[in-house]
């Protein structure tokens, strides 16, 4: 986990600067969110909000150095055999908490991807509205 | 047009080698460029691009030359570039596609990316060793994109840097990222390591339009 712990200080950082980044989960004064185990001690989280699902794809996989970090995750992590990543969005300004994000990945498992909590492969555009952001958790 | 007809298109030897010219090109290209590429007259060329156009394997865009705007810079130039739609036919009927994303998800779900990983880089040191003893005196750099060139890649040389233009595994890629380009690196790393070169690494990093991965000057690495 070593390996991990250390990765994940530079990883979020490049977040922080990435274009459409608005928001992003942490544990109190914590530089991420590593210690919040909302789902189980084996469980980590994170949660971010951007501007756009562009954005966020081109942060998570056309990013190098996160695109490597999540290549190596099983040098960390076990698979997990249910949905852990879901997608939904939300009105500008509103930063969502821990309990919305585990509703909508609730809702993810229960029902498969809808407009209301979806995956990158299975997208669904931002309902119309002005302004919206798209938190990934 | 069914996909039959798309690649038939191709199959004309000055077509095919202006849409083999323009598919490597970074950006979009002019007529006359392509014409003095494929050796042939600008109206001719203009012919067969506009025929490759219609079949949608490449696609147009209007530049002012230079760049420049406003009154008396010109009129824009009609410019030509690979289409990003894909075109597969086999004969008889093969769904190898299918077949690859059901094991790329089941690979995904059971965590089985290690294995994929030492997988690929077997693969590649494979045909890293083939590509050495078909032609064991080469300079490693033109060793490494003739082999990268044989597998699809479209390498082209960005300073000591070998960047590929082309990712083979492109739809699987878009559905699976840290997935594929994790196996792609894999592939990769086994090649140069199979072709014994020591002056270049494979390294993720992904950029618009190209393969994930660069194989770098290690001289250069500074990570």
């Amino acid at each position: 986990m070593a390996g991990f712990m250390a990765g994940i200080i530079p990883v979020n950082a490049l977040a922080d600067t990435a274009p459409g980044f608005v928001w992003r989960l942490r544990d109190g004064d914590g530089p991420g969110a590593t210690a919040l185990r909302p789902c189980g001690p084996d469980v980590m989280v994170n949660m971010s909000v951007w501007e756009d699902l562009e954005s966020l794809r081109d942060f998570v996989y056309r990013n190098g150095p996160h695109l490597d970090f999540m290549r190596r995750r099983r040098s960390w992590f076990h698979p997990m055999a249910v949905p852990y990543l879901v997608l939904w969005w939300v009105p500008a300004g509103h930063i969502p908490g821990l309990d919305e994000a585990l509703c909508r990945l609730d809702m993810l498992r229960r029902e498969g991807p809808g407009s209301a909590a979806f995956t990158f492969r299975d997208a669904y555009p931002a309902p119309a509205v002005e302004g919206a952001g798209l938190p990934g958790s | 047009m069914t996909e039959i007809s798309v690649i038939a298109v191709l199959d004309d030897p000055v077509r095919r080698r202006l849409y083999d010219y323009v598919a490597a090109q970074g950006s979009g290209v002019s007529r006359t460029e392509a014409a003095a590429a494929a050796g042939i007259g600008r109206t001719l060329a203009a012919f067969h691009l506009d025929r490759l156009a219609e079949a949608g394997l490449v696609e147009v865009e209007f530049a002012r030359p230079g760049g420049r705007s406003g009154p008396g810079a010109g009129r824009p130039a009609k410019l030509y570039r690979r289409a990003v739609a894909e075109h597969e036919v086999s004969v008889p009927p093969r769904d190898y596609r299918a077949a690859a994303e059901l094991l790329a998800e089941v690979v995904d779900v059971t965590g089985a990316e290690p294995e994929l990983q030492r997988a690929a880089r077997s693969r590649g040191a494979a045909a890293g060793r083939a590509a050495r003893q078909r032609s064991p005196a080469l300079p490693d750099g033109d060793l490494v994109t003739g082999a990268l060139s044989a597998q699809g890649y479209q390498p082209y040389r960005d300073g000591g840097d070998v960047r590929l233009r082309n990712c083979p595994f492109h739809l699987l890629a878009d559905r699976h990222p840290p997935l594929i380009c994790g196996m792609n690196l894999a592939l990769l790393e086994g090649l140069l390591s199979g072709a014994a070169v020591t002056g270049l690494s494979a390294r993720l990093d992904p950029r618009p339009g190209e393969c994930c991965v660069v194989v770098e000057d290690s001289k250069n690495n500074v990570d």
